[in-house]
């Protein structure tokens, strides 16, 4: 496997935390001087960082008041 | 052995990470609050043996996914074993990754994915199947190894990443949809650009 296809074979792994230090290493010393293999890693790192952001919830005060009064009993009904 | 009277002090400040797992799973907000209620009295329930000084979010995390995979997914719907197309690697990048080049700045590519809208980024993961839409939540929203998601999902590791694989190429498929129905990318040619690899 050339030193391209590996690294787009490993870019899930790369990203995701994955890899060991070795690995990594290696990958990241050919992405420093291969451009064309640098983009798409660029490309799914800011696609996953645009997921992350987007998936963003508020939860409602309801549901947290909610949470809370449940536990409460539950908590009075073990003491009881 | 956790004591259970500090439970809401650790638990309560995962709520918003939990809710948001839930609301992609239910895909509406009535089914995610029982569904985010029902875990807290569980995960309260069960508090004992949870081992102080584990991951209390992995944890939290693997009572949501149970409890809806027993509760809610087999009450609204038949178990999901849907199967995905082949999707190709790189799906989104090959499509308008080629856009940066046409358009000026380094950046353009960044810009071009933050005009997907908060709604679209959310439909496109509640359209993937069950299966492949937890692994890719728990991966890429919250950020989970692939180890906790075994472990959450009671799944192998294997499976893990071929769900993750899998499930991340559709749902780049129908972001591309949006973006071309929106006309923020072209329909047209197949790939923008042959890969060198």
């Amino acid at each position: 496997m050339s030193d391209c296809e590996n690294s787009l074979h490993e870019l899930y792994a790369y990203l995701d935390g994955e890899l060991t230090d070795e690995s990594r290493a290696k990958i990241q010393h050919h992405l420093d001087k291969c451009q064309p293999c640098a983009e798409p890693y660029d490309f799914e790192a800011e696609l996953r960082e645009v997921v992350r952001r987007k998936c963003q919830e508020q939860v409602p005060d309801s549901l947290m008041a909610k949470v809370r009064s449940a536990l409460e009993q539950e908590q009075s009904r073990a003491e009881a | 052995m956790a004591d259970q009277a500090t439970f809401a002090d650790q638990a309560m400040g995962l709520m918003p990470s939990l809710y948001a797992a839930a609301l992609r799973m239910t895909r509406n907000p009535a089914d995610a609050e029982d569904l985010v209620q029902e875990t807290y009295l569980r995960a309260y329930r069960g508090f004992g043996g949870f081992e102080q000084g584990t991951n209390l979010k992995a944890w939290l995390y693997r009572i949501l996914t149970n409890t809806y995979i027993n509760s809610y997914r087999a009450k609204k719907r038949r178990p999901d074993e849907t199967e995905l197309d082949e999707v190709e690697d790189l799906y989104l990048y090959r499509r308008i990754g080629g856009l940066e080049a046409a358009m000026a700045g380094r950046s353009a590519e960044d810009e071009l994915l933050d005009r997907f809208t908060d709604a679209e980024v959310k439909e496109a993961i509640e359209s993937l199947p069950d299966n492949f839409r937890m692994a890719v939540l728990l991966a890429d929203v919250e950020g989970f190894s692939y180890k906790e998601i075994a472990e959450i999902l009671d799944i192998p590791i294997g499976t893990v990443m071929s769900r993750l694989h899998r499930g991340r190429k559709a749902l780049q498929k129908q972001l591309y949809e949006f973006a071309v129905g929106r006309n923020l990318a072209p329909p047209a040619p197949d790939t923008m650009s042959e890969s060198h690899v």
